[in-house]
């Protein structure tokens, strides 16, 4: 049901983000989604790829921090309302978001949200109690790249 | 005895008489307390006898003020080796003071004072003040930092000693001070140059303009500066800028200072021997050329130090000084032959930012420490390169990692310092060792 999502440590400063990105892509790895928190001197590029291992050796290979970290890929109806009542299931287990962020594509009226949880497992457990469809990589792989 | 004086309403002070001793008597009450010196450090110090017993010295064979060379070498390292107590000749119950800078680990070098100390102190630093031009009636702002630092205790004491108006406000809160400055008629401040030029800077914020304050001289000291920032603090404030010179391991604020002539700085050599010597060999070489200053104390009690190396770079200068006074001038120091540098007055070195860093854990020893001055005031930044262990998806995890590493330094040289997270491997490297220092800082 986890997703493998890698993480890279990147300096705010002109040029940093370009370089990893171009990295990637020379190696042939299509980038599904990303994230990219920022701070005023750093920022944090999170990426799901399929084949995180080979995008995490190309990195590091770069000279880069990479860290691997397990994230859920949830179903949510696309539609008003449709994110506050997952959420709610959320909240409802008592289960922390660290963050989350979207994919850019639409699924027979669902699109797909990235989910970092505190506690992945916990989360798991409440959103298929409620019956909402949480996507292992193979799903996810074959929806996002056709 | 020429003019003493270079300003008017003065009077001579007489604890400023040793300044203009004849060269035969100054060098004879050199040898007489050197003597002394090297025997009581001989008799009760376990670390200056044993040196000295490794090279077959005794105490009476110090005959003459060249036999010095034939004693060894005191390093900084050795304060701490013996910490804390290690290197007092007196015993605790006639030890009045101590005082305690910072050291190359973290731990404090300490230093100690008798009663009799105190007052050379004093009258080191009264003579440091008289040499500035000031007098009794003057109203000195004591703007050092009173505490373990010999900053402010020092110059209180010698301030007073001369007759001055002392008031002892210490460091920080500039608005607090300009407006005393201000409303006390205060005719001269005492206090690091970077501090001084913050203050000029703060005052014309809140619209005052020191040259019209009665304020005109400033004794600065406890970090190097320049010329350029002589000028800029004259012209600014309209006062006299004086460079002083000490370190706490010789006595504090007081071993040299600037007289109203601003050409180097007099040496109080009735009481710390110097000798320029070269910081490779150790050798002494010839009067005017650039070399390591050594200071042997002449009067220290509580602890004598023989042969201290300061690691600060100057040459003596061989020319009498229109002022009068007979005591040998060295160049004002700026120079170091080590990697130590000074921020807001305190001695920092890389080793001691090394070592506050391997203390949190996950962060490996590539880092580098940047200086630079903004609106007077030293930063410092020390970038820290990130490591598979301190990375985090998280960004609150990274700034909690900046939390603990800027927390460890300031524990460990009392200075806040900007911790900033970079990428692995873009810290400079050159010849195979990273460049630990860059100082931006005006020259």
């Amino acid at each position: 049901m986890k997703i493998q999502q890698i993480s890279v440590f990147i300096e705010n400063r002109p040029g940093h983000l370009a370089a990893q990105i171009r990295a990637l892509a020379e190696a042939g790895i299509n980038i599904v989604t990303l994230s990219l928190a920022d701070t005023e001197q750093f920022g944090i590029l999170r990426l799901i790829v399929r084949d995180w291992e080979k995008a995490k050796g190309v990195l590091e290979a770069a000279g880069r921090v990479v860290k691997t970290t397990e994230v859920l890929a949830i179903e949510v109806e696309d539609r008003p309302g449709g994110l506050a009542e997952l959420l709610e299931v959320i909240d409802a287990g008592g289960i922390n978001v660290e963050y989350m962020y979207a994919f850019t594509y639409g699924f027979k009226g669902r699109a797909v949200m990235i989910f970092r949880f505190e506690d992945p497992d916990a989360a798991i457990a409440a959103l298929q109690a409620k019956g909402i469809g949480v996507l292992d990589a193979v799903d996810l792989f074959r929806r996002a790249e056709g | 005895m020429r003019t003493l004086w270079n300003d008017a309403g003065g009077e001579f002070h007489p604890v400023c008489a040793p300044d203009f001793l004849p060269l035969d008597r100054l060098q004879g009450l050199q040898l007489q307390r050197l003597r002394a010196t090297v025997k009581r450090a001989y008799e009760n110090v376990a670390l200056f006898r044993g040196r000295m017993e490794e090279r077959g010295i005794r105490p009476g064979d110090i005959r003459s003020l060249d036999d010095i060379r034939s004693l060894p070498f005191t390093e900084k390292t050795d304060l701490r080796d013996t910490y804390p107590f290690g290197l007092f000749a007196s015993p605790m119950n006639e030890i009045v003071r101590v005082h305690a800078s910072s050291g190359t680990t973290g731990k404090p070098t300490v230093v100690a004072y008798t009663e009799e100390d105190i007052e050379v102190w004093a009258s080191v630093m009264a003579r440091t003040f008289a040499c500035n031009g000031l007098h009794r009636g003057d109203i000195l702002q004591n703007a050092y930092g009173y505490g373990l630092f010999t900053g402010g205790l020092g110059a209180h004491y010698g301030a007073e000693m001369l007759g001055m108006t002392v008031i002892p406000i210490s460091g920080g809160q500039t608005d607090r001070q300009i407006m005393i400055m201000k409303d006390f008629g205060v005719t001269a401040i005492s206090c690091t140059p970077s501090y001084f030029i913050h203050l000029v800077e703060r005052a014309g914020e809140l619209g005052i303009d020191l040259r019209d304050l009665p304020i005109r001289a400033g004794i600065f000291g406890a970090e190097p500066w320049t010329e350029g920032i002589r000028r800029h603090a004259e012209e600014q404030a309209g006062i006299k800028a004086y460079d002083i010179y000490g370190l706490s391991e010789i006595i504090g604020p007081g071993v040299a200072s600037e007289c109203t002539e601003q050409g180097g700085i007099h040496i109080f050599e009735d009481h710390f021997y110097p000798e320029i010597v070269d910081p490779k060999t150790g050798e002494p070489i010839p009067d005017g050329e650039s070399g390591e200053l050594v200071f042997t104390t002449l009067s220290k009690k509580a602890m004598p130090m023989i042969r201290y190396r300061t690691h600060d770079i100057t040459s003596f200068i061989t020319e009498e000084c229109a002022c009068g006074r007979t005591i040998r001038r060295v160049k004002r120091v700026g120079a170091r032959s080590d990697d130590m540098f000074i921020i807001r007055g305190v001695n920092v070195f890389p080793s001691q930012i090394e070592a506050a860093l391997l203390a949190v854990e996950g962060v490996q020893p590539h880092y580098q420490i940047i200086l630079t001055r903004q609106k007077g005031l030293d930063q410092m930044e020390v970038q820290v390169e990130v490591t598979p262990e301190l990375f985090s998806d998280q960004v609150r995890d990274l700034e909690s990692v900046q939390r603990r590493i800027s927390k460890s330094i300031e524990g460990t040289v009392g200075i806040r310092a900007a911790v900033r997270l970079v990428e692995p491997h873009t810290i400079e490297r050159s010849m195979g060792k990273a460049k630990r220092l860059i100082d931006n800082r005006e020259k």
